[in-house]
């Protein structure tokens, strides 16, 4: 399951990402990365952008971005 | 006396520039709650315990891996630069992400201290930190501070004193998981067994580098004979690592470990005593403001009441500042005796630093406005909740905050573009900026919207310029996209920064040293240029006309026309001037917009600065009148001899031309030549002809 794919109030475990080397490591920063619980707080219209939760930071995405993280619902 | 060379380095919006106030004690630095306020490095030196403390504020950086260029600024300080201490700031409410950045620091081998800052708002979200606990596992001086409430502010800098005096910085006490930790012992003990030395470095310091294939130090290594030996210990040991993370990237992996790092150092250190699944109160408020429906409309509102705001209260003291002017001129110009020193005086400086001043009140409201933006942390959800409409016209939801900033000056705004990373995407937000009408750009708005349109509807008009303004920047981002900048899109990841009461004494001091600045021009610049036109409108002088007028006054009886006369020859006085003839040059280009040649000088001098623009037509129609006191007023002055269709047209050219020499300067700094800045002015010059054009006409 990709985390666009998400509801608000979701949470999930985060499989696998797959993005370039720079991105991946942006979220690395954020203490987005393999194994990191989140929850989605937010979507605006149409999931353009969507927030997060990890680690109580939130993080902004963009729907693009955040098709391209795998995600397992729990 | 010593001094001490000290580094902050630290996330963006853990409040670094806050902490060097509160330790320095002065307020130099500008203080703000999105990422990347300090986008160039910052310096402030101060006395403490008989040293001298040289402080070096660092942009904040998530990593100094360098993805943005605030991040390179970083990396490269602290990689070539001397320096003492680094003090690497903490959010404590944010531990575990904010450790990442401190276990890339640690291993730049520097002393350093940590400052675990916001310490008052882990105590309100009941955080109890074990400071001693984290002072054990990373082997670095911890202490628990908070800028807000200067709380452990002295502790902080006798540890730096302490820090800077020690020999050597103490080793740290990290844990890998078992089957790294396995693997560094095995190289560790090769090591050992060898003998071998590398600079400072311990043996476990060279193996993690080895491991985690640190690319610098392997070219450090390449030249020593001992790396044909640990080659295959190496492979070996990686093979043994890649089975049990499931993967054969290394960066990968060692985000992995570095995040369980960070999670073990929090989870040992941090207690958290609320209520778990218990909703912050910057969830709830983002409910609220980034709701799919309301949010936008909110923001909208919010936009629109801040520009009623300024233009509304504004008036009040702009009223008083106006006769205050007018009262000191008449003062001063009685004290006057000679002719041309008093016209100096009153039509060149007065009339020309006053019409700045009057202003004074709009910009402190609108800075005052922004700034408030900025500290409480709405700035990002708006990026957030524009990022959407953004893409689609080519921009970054980043590119909102240069862009918003840009109401206020466009020069911070260009130097706040910095925060995004694709070239691409930096300079066409560079491109635009100008778009967003700046503070300097208000007066002129404010006056001819006043003139036109009456009190009552211009803060409405006011609003609508603005927006406009902004569309027609969005339009043309999207023309720079599809025809000049092709390519890829820089993706939009962005911290959220927890809503924070904004405090006084930063907005006063954010917006008093913006008012500072505007006086300073006001002062120095706008003096200048208000003398320099003064003088280009009286010279050169035209004797012969002067008196073939004051023949012919002298032959006629009627009163009305010798004054109508009166006013011909200062008219003619006028023309024949330099500016004038500057003025007259010009003029067939700026004809077919409906602008006479006065308006046309006070755009040109406009070029150097946006608030010339105001005073320039103060002067030059400050010149033509002595019917009645009321006429005085330039607003008066301008309904006279302006028409509507020239006067909006006057107002979409102000809106789109080239920003001041100031900003043009800083813009090809930041887009990487003077040849951009040509580009710039060739493209906001045509723009804002077209526009013009097509105004006039629509209105004629």
């Amino acid at each position: 399951m990709r985390l666009s794919e998400l509801e608000k109030g979701d949470r999930a475990t985060i499989l696998k990402i797959e993005t370039d080397a720079s991105l991946k490591e942006r979220l690395v920063s954020f203490g987005v990365a393999r194994g990191s619980e989140l929850t989605i707080e937010a979507c605006s219209l149409g999931k353009q952008t969507i927030e997060i939760m990890v680690d109580d930071t939130l993080i902004g995405l963009r729907g693009e971005e955040a098709s391209k993280i795998e995600v397992e619902k729990i | 006396m010593d001094s001490i060379k000290v580094v902050l380095a630290g996330q963006p919006n853990v409040g670094k520039s806050m902490l060097i106030n509160a330790m320095s004690g002065s307020n130099a630095l500008k203080v703000g709650n999105f990422s990347g306020v300090t986008v160039e490095k910052t310096e402030v030196c101060f006395e403490h315990h008989c040293h001298m403390l040289e402080m070096v504020d660092l942009p904040g950086t998530y990593s100094i891996r360098g993805f943005s260029q605030e991040e390179k600024v970083a990396h490269t300080y602290l990689l070539n630069e001397e320096y003492d201490v680094i003090i690497n700031v903490l959010d404590s409410t944010h531990l575990q992400r904010n450790l990442l950045l401190t276990l890339e620091l640690l291993k730049l081998n520097k002393k350093m201290v940590l400052a675990l800052n916001m310490a008052d708002e882990a105590k309100k979200e009941k955080l109890e930190i074990d400071v001693a606990q984290i002072e054990a596992i990373t082997g670095i001086p911890t202490v628990l501070v908070s800028a807000n409430s200067q709380e452990g502010v002295e502790t902080l800098l006798e540890r730096v004193h302490e820090v800077a005096d020690a020999p050597q910085r103490i080793n740290s006490n990290i844990l890998y998981s078992n089957p790294v930790e396995e693997e560094i012992l095995e190289i560790v003990n090769f090591l050992d067994a060898k003998g071998f030395k590398l600079r400072d470095l311990t043996s476990r310091e060279i193996a993690i580098r080895l491991l985690f294939e640190d690319k610098d130090f392997y070219k450090e290594l390449h030249e020593h004979p001992i790396m044909l030996e640990l080659q295959p210990r190496i492979v070996a040991s990686l093979e043994h690592i890649y089975t049990h993370h499931d993967t054969k990237n290394i960066n990968d992996i060692k985000a992995n470990e570095y995040i369980a790092i960070a999670r073990g150092i929090r989870m040992e250190t941090v207690k958290c005593k609320r209520n778990k699944g218990q909703k912050n109160s910057t969830q709830k408020i983002d409910a609220v403001l980034i709701n799919k429906i309301f949010g936008i409309p909110i923001f909208l509102f919010l936009m629109w009441g801040l520009f009623q705001l300024t233009f509304k209260v504004g008036a009040i003291p702009m009223e008083y500042i106006d006769a205050g002017i007018g009262y000191f001129g008449d003062a001063v110009g009685g004290l006057i005796p000679n002719d041309e020193f008093r016209s100096l005086i009153v039509d060149g400086i007065i009339a020309g630093v006053g019409a700045v001043l009057l202003f004074l009140p709009n910009i402190i409201i609108l800075y005052i406005g922004i700034a408030l933006l900025e500290t409480t942390g709405y700035m990002s959800r708006v990026a957030f909740l524009l990022d959407g409409f953004f893409h689609k016209f080519g921009l970054h939801g980043k590119s909102f905050i240069p862009l918003v900033t840009g109401f206020g000056c466009s020069v911070p705004a260009y130097m706040a573009a910095r925060t995004l990373k694709s070239e691409k995407d930096r300079l066409i937000t560079l491109f635009i900026i100008g778009f967003m009408s700046c503070g300097a750009r208000l007066p002129i708005y404010v006056l001819f919207t006043g003139v036109f349109f009456g009190q009552e509807q211009a803060g409405s008009i006011l609003f609508i310029i603005y927006i406009a303004g902004a569309m027609l920047g969005l339009v043309m981002a999207k023309l720079l996209r599809v025809v000049v900048f092709k390519g890829e899109d820089e993706p939009f990841v962005m911290e959220m920064p927890k809503y924070r009461m904004p405090s006084f004494a930063l907005i006063w001091h954010t917006v008093k040293n913006q008012a500072l600045g505007y006086l300073k021009k006001a002062g120095t610049f706008i003096l200048l240029a208000s003398m320099l036109i003064w003088f280009a409108s009286a010279y050169p002088k035209q004797p012969l006309l002067a008196e073939h007028y004051a023949q012919k006054i002298e032959k006629v009886s009627d009163k009305e026309l010798k004054l109508s006369l009166e006013n011909e020859l200062k008219l003619k006085t006028l023309e024949a001037s330099y500016l004038g003839q500057i003025g007259k040059a010009s003029e067939p280009f700026f004809a077919p917009l409906g602008f006479d040649w006065k308006m046309t000088v006070a755009l040109e001098a406009g070029l150097a600065a946006k608030e010339v623009v105001v005073s320039t037509l103060g002067v030059l129609y400050a010149i033509g009148d002595d019917v009645d006191e009321n006429s005085n007023s330039l607003a008066q002055q301008l309904k006279e001899n302006v028409s509507f269709a020239s006067a909006m047209a006057f107002i979409v050219f102000v809106m789109i031309y080239l920003p001041c020499l100031a900003a043009s300067m800083v813009f090809a700094k930041e887009a990487g030549g003077y040849k951009y800045l040509a580009y710039l002015f060739i493209f906001t010059t045509v723009t804002a002809w077209v526009l013009s054009f097509v105004t006039y006409r629509i209105l004629l």
